[in-house]
């Protein structure tokens, strides 16, 4: 399955197609995007990363990232910032925006504007967590088929 | 014989698919747009964000994409649990 | 006629789909073939939510960077967000059919759906 074509493109694009995924996810409350589509272009890049080396290496790189960590971080994550919503307000209440907080707790202005990244209060932390959430669950689906293949070569 | 009958009540099917989605209203009029109107007017002050999309996802329907959430972690230990044998370990 | 089919051709083309899911679930007897199916019967349904959302002549309903005639002249935001949630659970569910289908096929040696049946035990 791994070519020089896969490799050499694999060089040029794989860290392209990262830093578009943390764009997207990053900019999800101003762009088009957010934490489940920047999570699967993110993914869509490791899957890149993973077809194009050899299962030994695969198997021995992903043993240092803690791929299921990752993903209940993210689910509880996301479920914390739901929760700071009952600091005096309901479940799911927005209560970093527009209170001064230094990251992410600036005004948003009203009306057509050009999009400033400090603003939005608790939708780009949720944006981050969903997205850590949906690409180490993508990456273990994609991984866990992968490996399946060279186990299956093997016998 | 069976695989002749349910072919014919398949055509049946769609030819009554095809008739319904020609008495559908008119494609790009919606009807009740008040909900949308109103999430398309407040977003930008309740849940301050320009991509009103997000802000739905995200504040006004928390609960459902925190049951979609659920969904995929359940999934993705499905698939592990359906997967993991032979040495493989993620 | 003619200028219903040309109006409604969104729709249209939703039906079509289904029906192509619809035939490939009920009339072929592989496993891939049918998590092909509902993956098809699956983009029907995004497509049909999204097209019930379109204002003819609207734009994207996000504020940045908007041409100024967007304001208030915006696309239901609601339904693409059902949508957005209904791609990422299609995604985890298909994932969920092909591990099954991988474990039958090791328990079974075979993928095609009336040998299983008969094959029980």
């Amino acid at each position: 399955m791994t070519t020089v074509i896969i490799k050499t493109t694999t060089k040029y694009l794989a860290a392209l197609i990262l830093t578009f995924g943390a764009y997207i996810i990053v900019h999800g409350h101003l762009t088009p995007g957010g934490g489940f589509q920047g999570g699967a272009v993110f993914a869509s890049g490791l899957a890149l990363l993973i077809v194009a080396c050899e299962g030994d290496v695969i198997r021995e790189r992903f043993k240092k990232v803690p791929l299921s960590a990752l993903e209940s971080v993210g689910a509880l994550g996301f479920l914390g910032m739901a929760t700071l919503g009952f600091m005096g307000y309901t479940f799911f209440r927005n209560v970093i925006a527009n209170s001064g907080f230094p990251l992410f707790g600036e005004p948003t202005p009203l009306g057509i504007n050009p999009g400033y990244l400090n603003t939005g209060g608790t939708l780009p932390y949720m944006n981050i967590f969903v997205g850590t959430k949906v690409l180490a669950g993508l990456t273990s689906i994609i991984l866990v088929f992968y490996l399946l293949l060279e186990v299956r070569e093997n016998e | 014989m069976r695989r002749a009958l349910g072919l014919f009540a398949f055509i049946g099917f769609t030819l009554f698919l095809i008739a319904a989605a020609m008495s559908l209203r008119p494609f790009g009029e919606p009807v009740h747009t008040e909900m949308d109107h109103y999430f398309i007017t407040h977003a930008q002050e309740e849940a301050s964000a320009n991509n009103v999309v997000t802000s739905i996802v995200f504040d006004y329907r928390g609960f459902d994409t925190l049951g979609e959430a659920t969904v995929l972690f359940t999934a993705v230990a499905g698939v592990l649990m359906a997967l993991r044998r032979r040495g493989v370990k993620v | 006629m003619n200028e219903v089919v040309l109006v409604n051709l969104p729709f249209i083309v939703v039906a079509l789909l289904l029906a192509v899911g619809f035939y490939t679930i009920g009339f072929k007897r592989n496993l891939i073939k049918i998590v092909i199916g509902v993956e098809i019967l699956e983009g029907a349904v995004n497509l049909f939510l999204i097209a019930l959302g379109y204002v003819k002549g609207a734009y994207a309903p996000i504020y940045t960077m908007a041409p100024p005639q967007a304001e208030n002249n915006m696309v239901l935001p609601t339904p693409q967000a059902l949508t957005l949630t209904s791609i990422v659970i299609g995604v985890a569910v298909s994932a969920l059919m092909l591990a099954f289908a991988v474990n039958i096929y090791r328990h079974y040696g075979t993928l095609d759906v009336i040998k299983i049946r008969r094959l029980r035990g």
